[in-house]
């Protein structure tokens, strides 16, 4: 099969406000972001034949890239929305550049956005976190999301020595780049001790293991490689993409310390052409600290089970050997649920344009993103370049 | 009205099996009876061979402790007198893992790697859950 490898590339990519933004309803800041990465183009709803999206808890439709198209008046050759929590982001990308390279549509945009803090009540929030694990043989234990990746991180521990300490460095680093961006929700500086003295939400995890919750969208316009050339930005072509699916349920997965990561990575490399020594930057999914020493373990970046060692090393810190979530990640950035991904990939565009300012990557020329959704469940790992 | 609020399972067609185990104080996996293997949670096929000739067994209710985390903060009110509560993923004897909690002990006394054994906690007159307490060894 032909490989989608440089076939596509971002030409617009950016943000709604995130963190708190009460002003605006979920599909507001959906096409807040849509109408932001159009100009960041520089294209018209013309050039768009292309809609991709999410669904939000805030404001729900049933079919959300059609209503999502018939909000902006655009009229679309393909039309789709995904679902498989923070693992949609990348997986509907993987979707549209093959849309694009097998000639369904020529231009595509892609945009979501929740409002998890402003538009959804606590009751709601409770209800929908209180149905999280299989209906039958999970949800009547009361286990919350947190505590199903306190079981990856408990495992990991027992398994390799991790530590707390490690586990909060992760967060430690998120927070002192998210201090370099102005946009994100939390600045302030935190350390490995504010962590593991913030409050337990689940053993091993402490509140600041957590991710945030908030409001935002985010957006990215995708396109040819050979269209790319008609816009004024630095197209940011994608190099490689792989999918891997192992399980729904944690109590179903085969190995709690390894994940489908591995296959999604082993794809988008051998797409690439690349190895994790040609990685000059990730954006690594981090709705809790655990995900992070194992998408590092499972990416090749350092061996199974050193994740800790080597995030408590400072390699994954702005002028380390692998900086990752530039932009404070889902720790420090932002966090609206399903659409969270995106976040690191508009990031990532930014980086790779070298316009991220104070926290920018030098020499930054391929970058890879990592989304997971479920728990642990679903991966896609994209390789990003400025070069075909 | 005890466990009034928490999240009852709904038996349905290919689980009412299971859930009339525990009512008995028995816990039902399947095996297959072309390749032999064991597997949780019930399903029509043997997820090893795919032949649909599967069957119900008791299980010996054994095993020992996989990973766990003990939950502060409850998933809602219902769970909120269970806190400090153990979520358990225990690997059972037969090979087959699933989720639980552990009871019956001070929630610091878990451990990786613990042994284990079923009780069942009656929750309503048709749904007993079946929850693991740690083995006491003499």
């Amino acid at each position: 099969m032909e490989s989608l490898r440089g076939k596509t590339a971002i030409i617009g990519a950016a943000d709604s406000d995130v963190g708190v933004v009460p002003h605006m309803s979920a599909t507001q800041l959906c096409v807040d972001a849509a109408l932001k990465a159009m100009d960041d183009a520089g294209i018209t709803k013309d050039e768009i034949d292309g809609i991709v999206s999410c669904d939000s808890w805030a404001e729900p439709f049933l079919y959300h890239a059609e209503a999502i198209s018939e909000y902006l008046q655009i009229e679309p050759k393909y039309c789709i929305s995904v679902g498989t929590g923070g693992g949609t982001t990348f997986s509907l990308l993987h979707h549209a550049a093959s849309a694009i390279a097998t000639g369904i549509c020529d231009t595509v945009l892609i945009t979501m956005a929740d409002s998890l803090r402003s538009g959804i009540s606590k009751e709601k929030a409770m209800k929908t976190q209180a149905s999280t694990g299989h209906p039958q043989f999970e949800s009547p234990y009361g286990p919350s999301v947190p505590s199903l990746y306190a079981l990856i991180a408990r495992a990991h521990m027992a398994e390799f020595g991790t530590t707390a300490e490690q586990l909060a460095a992760v967060s430690v680093t998120a927070r002192k780049h998210a201090h370099l961006n102005p946009a994100a929700q939390m600045r302030e500086l935190i350390t490995v001790e504010d962590v593991v003295n913030s409050r337990m939400i689940a053993d091993p995890l402490h509140l600041y293991d957590c991710s945030l919750i908030s409001d935002g969208g985010s957006a990215v316009i995708l396109t040819s490689r050979e269209k790319a050339k008609n816009y004024s930005k630095q197209p940011v072509y994608l190099l490689g993409v792989g999918e891997g699916h192992r399980h729904e349920h944690i109590s179903q997965a085969q190995s709690l310390t390894t994940s489908a990561a591995v296959d999604s990575g082993k794809r988008a490399y051998e797409m690439a052409g690349l190895g994790p020594n040609d990685i000059d930057f990730a954006e690594l999914y981090d709705c809790f600290t655990p995900t992070v020493l194992i998408e590092l373990e499972d990416l090749g970046f350092c061996e199974k089970g050193e994740g800790g060692a080597f995030v408590e090393s400072g390699a994954v810190d702005l002028g380390g050997l692998l900086p990752i979530n530039t932009h404070g990640g889902l720790l420090s950035h932002c966090h609206p649920g399903n659409p969270g991904s995106m976040f690191a990939l508009t990031e990532a565009v930014v980086q790779l344009r070298n316009e991220a300012g104070r926290r920018q990557v030098n020499d930054a020329e391929v970058a890879l993103v990592h989304g997971q959704g479920g728990i642990m469940s679903s991966h896609t790992t994209l390789i990003l370049g400025k070069e075909v | 009205m005890e466990h009034a609020g928490k999240n009852f399972p709904e038996p349905t067609i290919e689980t009412e099996a299971y859930w009339d185990g525990c009512r008995n104080r028995e816990l039902l996996i399947q095996q297959c009876n072309q390749c032999g293997k064991s597997q949780f949670y019930p399903r029509m096929m043997c997820t090893n061979c795919m032949s649909r000739n599967v069957h119900w067994v008791k299980a010996t209710g054994k095993g020992k402790v996989k990973t766990y985390t003990i939950i502060h903060r409850a998933i809602s009110k219902a769970y909120a007198k269970e806190a400090p509560y153990v979520v358990a993923i225990i690997e059972l004897y037969e090979g087959p893992s699933l989720m639980s909690n552990i009871v019956g002990c001070h929630p610091r006394d878990v451990n990786v790697g613990q042994e284990v054994e079923v009780t069942f906690q009656d929750w309503s007159e048709e749904i007993t859950i079946p929850m693991f307490t740690p083995i006491e060894r003499d």
